[in-house]
């Protein structure tokens, strides 16, 4: 099913609010709502998979070359990858920089 | 072929719905529909039904259960009355709104305070605005036949709302009547296997039961009112088909003795045969009394009930519930609305009988006809009367 | 702040820092979902989720994730997933669990095992949903039940529930002159479960991710009901800030306040080994605003009953002993 037009018409909402657009949540953007956001050094990362693991969102993601980095379109900036890092090779950056 | 039996309602009622082969049912015994999900599990015990039986906690978790199960593509029965109704009632709005056709019987009981458990229609009563399909069975056939009914009309792609049918607690729950019973094969012909819009499955994952923002809300409101008028039609549709098959009518309105008749009395409930009693002695008399009966709740009958009643002087609605505070009874007060723009129009009177079991006998309905055809013109608030309250 | 500055020694000691490569990439449940910045209970989700895998139908109890999660005509599930009502997740669980086993058995739909799983906030499972959760464990539904416990009525704004910690301020139980804030301890749902005698109960938190990916995959299969009970840190409703969300969860095992431990078949096993000396109680709830207004004498109170009820779950562990060899003694 392709996606309609919000808002819907009455004749257009789906019997019951059902969704059947599994994973459509992606098409909200949340990384609007980012005040800091998270700067890989790739020079300390280890590789390990931390920040990956931990993010709320999901949106950290394994480049092909092993180095992580966060999909800017949904990161909200919690600081949690850079908190848990065990090289400390994130840092919160203000957005405004 | 079927064959002609002489069963308790509420078993009849439990034969009714396994002959449905509902795949999960999750009731809660409550007085006095508890034969039905009782009998329902023997069947179930003695192999005779293939379904998941879910002796489930409390009413609530009942119809949740069934949202559940009727979620993933099962088809589902459950049973209650009274205070079980109204405890599952946070969710009957729901699942209307999910569009799953959740079938429930509901043996009419006066809703508490004080508790009484013997028959009236305040339960369902409470449960109007919730967006289920509503029939109403006067004796034990007519439940048999709606049982069976209601999973048609509901399943219905054009429906896809639950439905329940209404039987008087005790009157007719607990009373043995001669009911022909459809065989398996019968009812296999009238009714296919549920094909359900939505499922849950992982095979192709979906979300039930979303947020719906002001944005959307008035619209989704809009698309479940359109979906209840639209089922008057495939209501129709399947009565018709049930005539062809089964040869037993059904119409929203059904009338008897109307030819003629200057007071007509309206009923919903077993209720009618005891009218039925009155109006032939009364016409035995030469008084021009007839009776309407209505089968079909929701969506109301709006068209039916106008044509049914346009010759008539004056019309007596029974009611079997109390609006406290309110313009007379529920029913009366929609019949009234019903009625408000016709031009030529019958003069209304209220009678709320029958309340929390008391007895409504033929001399009872005899009165009430007499005095409806001398009734003038009155306001709703002074046209009610809870009868035969003692002062 | 970074663990850089540790002993390198330590870094290698640990085989969970590199597990994260061999963990489930798909995301079942994506981003874009409105949760607050840094919400535990939402990474938790995600975790449970992978561990979950594609074959799972979700029964979600109204709650913070149900409604970040499901903003009508979008969702965040790559699973199917259903809402009802805030006291029934337990109950529609029960319903979908039946309804697979009938249409599988019937041959309506493919014959593979799909997993049902009800979740819930601690409001669905502690207090309203309570009577839902009981019945549908006593009946032995084939169903893995997961409390998501943020120890407050998070979405409707921080009131307390019957997982509200001993002095925490909450909207409804609020810390002022005259109260410490929720004056009750915290209901212990696991040892309930326990009671229950359900094949497999497990406490759980996000800030251990192996661990608590281990233990859904456990009760997976398991073929009948089963319990998680997974603290989830709110940095909205704990006052906390957003980014120690995982180290608040350590701290709270760390300090014997949520211990992590599994029960199955009835034998108590601690899978997540706290330090020999726990930590003190006043590392948790320093960091944290809704315990700000505690006195040091409060917290000594606190710290006593931390110690009491962590040595009462420790001798149940020790002295714990499975049904089977309960039946043979």
């Amino acid at each position: 099913m392709t996606a309609k037009k919000w808002p819907e018409t009455w004749q257009e909402v789906n019997p019951g609010c059902m969704v059947f657009r599994p994973g459509s949540a992606s098409e909200y953007h949340t990384g609007s709502w980012r005040a800091k956001r998270p700067i890989w050094e790739n020079e300390k990362c280890i590789k390990c998979g931390v920040c990956y693991i931990y993010c709320p969102e999901g949106c950290v993601t394994e480049g092909a070359d092993g180095f992580f980095e966060a999909n800017l379109d949904y990161c909200k900036g919690c600081g949690i990858c850079a908190h848990e890092c065990w090289p400390a090779a994130i840092k919160m950056v203000n957005e405004e920089d | 072929m079927g064959k002609r039996i002489g069963m308790e309602i509420a078993l009849a009622a439990a034969e009714a719905a396994a002959l449905c082969r509902p795949d999960v049912i999750a009731a809660y015994p409550i007085t006095p529909n508890t034969h039905i999900p009782e009998h329902l599990s023997d069947i179930v015990a003695e192999g005779r039904l293939d379904a998941e039986y879910i002796c489930v906690e409390s009413e609530h978790s009942a119809i949740s259960a069934c949202c559940g199960a009727s979620g993933t593509g099962a088809r589902t029965f459950t049973a209650t009355s009274s205070q079980g109704l109204l405890y599952m009632q946070e969710v009957l709005p729901i699942v209307s709104a999910m569009r799953l056709p959740v079938i429930m019987a509901i043996g009419n009981r006066a809703v508490s305070g004080p508790i009484n458990i013997w028959n009236d229609h305040s339960d369902i009563m409470y449960q109007r605005d919730t967006g289920w399909v509503s029939l109403f069975a006067a004796n034990g056939q007519e439940t048999v036949d709606m049982m069976i009914q209601a999973f048609k009309i509901g399943e219905h792609r054009d429906v896809m709302l639950p439905v329940n049918i209404n039987l008087d607690g005790f009157q007719l729950t607990h009373v043995v009547e001669p009911i022909f019973m459809p065989d398996q094969e019968e009812v296999d012909r009238f009714l296919p296997p549920y094909k359900p819009y939505a499922q849950l499955h992982p095979d192709k994952p979906m979300s039930m039961g979303t947020l719906g923002l002001p944005e959307i809300f008035n619209e989704a409101m809009r698309a479940k009112n359109e979906a209840i008028l639209q089922s008057k039609k495939v209501v129709l549709d399947v009565w018709k088909e049930w005539e062809k098959q089964f040869g037993r009518k059904y119409e929203p309105v059904e009338s008897y003795k109307t030819e003629g008749a200057e007071t007509l009395l309206l009923t919903m409930g077993s209720m009618g045969e005891t009218a039925e009693i009155a109006v032939d002695e009364l016409r035995k008399d030469g008084v021009p009394v007839g009776l309407v009966k209505l089968k079909l709740w929701r969506p109301f009958p709006f068209e039916e009930l106008r044509k049914v009643v346009k010759g008539a002087k004056s019309l007596a609605v029974m009611d079997r519930a109390v609006s406290f505070g309110g313009p007379g009874g529920p029913v009366f007060a929609e019949i009234r609305s019903a009625l408000y723009d016709e031009p030529k129009k019958p003069r209304t009177l209220n009678f709320i009988i029958g309340l929390g079991g008391r007895d409504m006998v033929v001399e009872d309905f005899i009165k009430m006809a007499k005095k409806t055809a001398s009734t003038k013109k009155l306001r709703p608030e002074d046209a009610y009367e809870i009868y035969g309250a003692r002062e | 702040m970074s663990t850089a500055n540790l002993n390198p020694k330590k870094l290698f000691e640990n085989f969970e820092l590199y597990v994260p490569k061999l963990i489930e990439k798909m995301e079942y449940f994506s981003p874009g979902h409105r949760a607050c910045q840094g919400c535990g209970e939402a990474l938790a989700i995600r975790m449970m989720c992978k561990a979950l895998g594609k074959d799972t139908v979700i029964a979600n109890a109204t709650g913070c994730m149900e409604v970040i999660s499901s903003l009508y005509p979008t969702t965040a599930w790559n699973l199917p997933w259903i809402h009802v009502a805030f006291p029934n997740s337990a109950s529609v669980g029960s319903g979908v669990s039946a309804g697979l086993k009938a249409l599988r058995r019937k041959g309506r739909i493919p014959d593979r095992y799909v997993k049902t799983v009800a979740i819930g906030g601690d409001g669905g499972t502690v207090d309203i949903g309570f009577q839902a959760l009981s019945g549908a464990m006593e009946r032995g539904h084939d169903m893995l039940y997961v409390c998501f416990d943020n120890e407050a009525y998070m979405n409707t704004g921080i009131q307390r529930s019957g997982a509200t910690p001993f002095g925490s301020s909450t909207t409804t139980a609020p810390a002022g002159k005259a109260s410490i804030g929720n004056k009750t301890w915290k209901k212990n749902v696991a040892e309930i479960m326990v009671e229950h005698g359900i094949p497999y109960i497990a406490t759980a938190c996000h800030s251990y991710p192996i661990d608590f990916m281990n233990k859904v995959k456990k009760a997976r299969s398991i073929k009948g009901p089963s319990y998680i009970h997974c603290l989830s840190v709110c940095p909205t409703g704990w006052r906390s800030t957003s980014e120690t969300c995982i180290k608040l969860g350590r701290l709270a095992v760390e300090a014997g306040i949520f211990p992590l431990y599994e029960v199955k078949y009835g034998k108590y096993k601690i899978t997540v080994d706290p330090p020999e000396k726990l930590r003190p109680v006043t590392d948790y709830i320093k960091p944290q605003g809704r315990f700000r207004h505690l006195t040091p004498d409060q917290i000594k109170g606190i710290q006593e009953r931390v110690l009491m009820e962590y040595n009462k779950l420790m001798n149940k562990v020790n002295h714990s002993k499975s049904w089977d060899e309960l039946k043979a003694l």
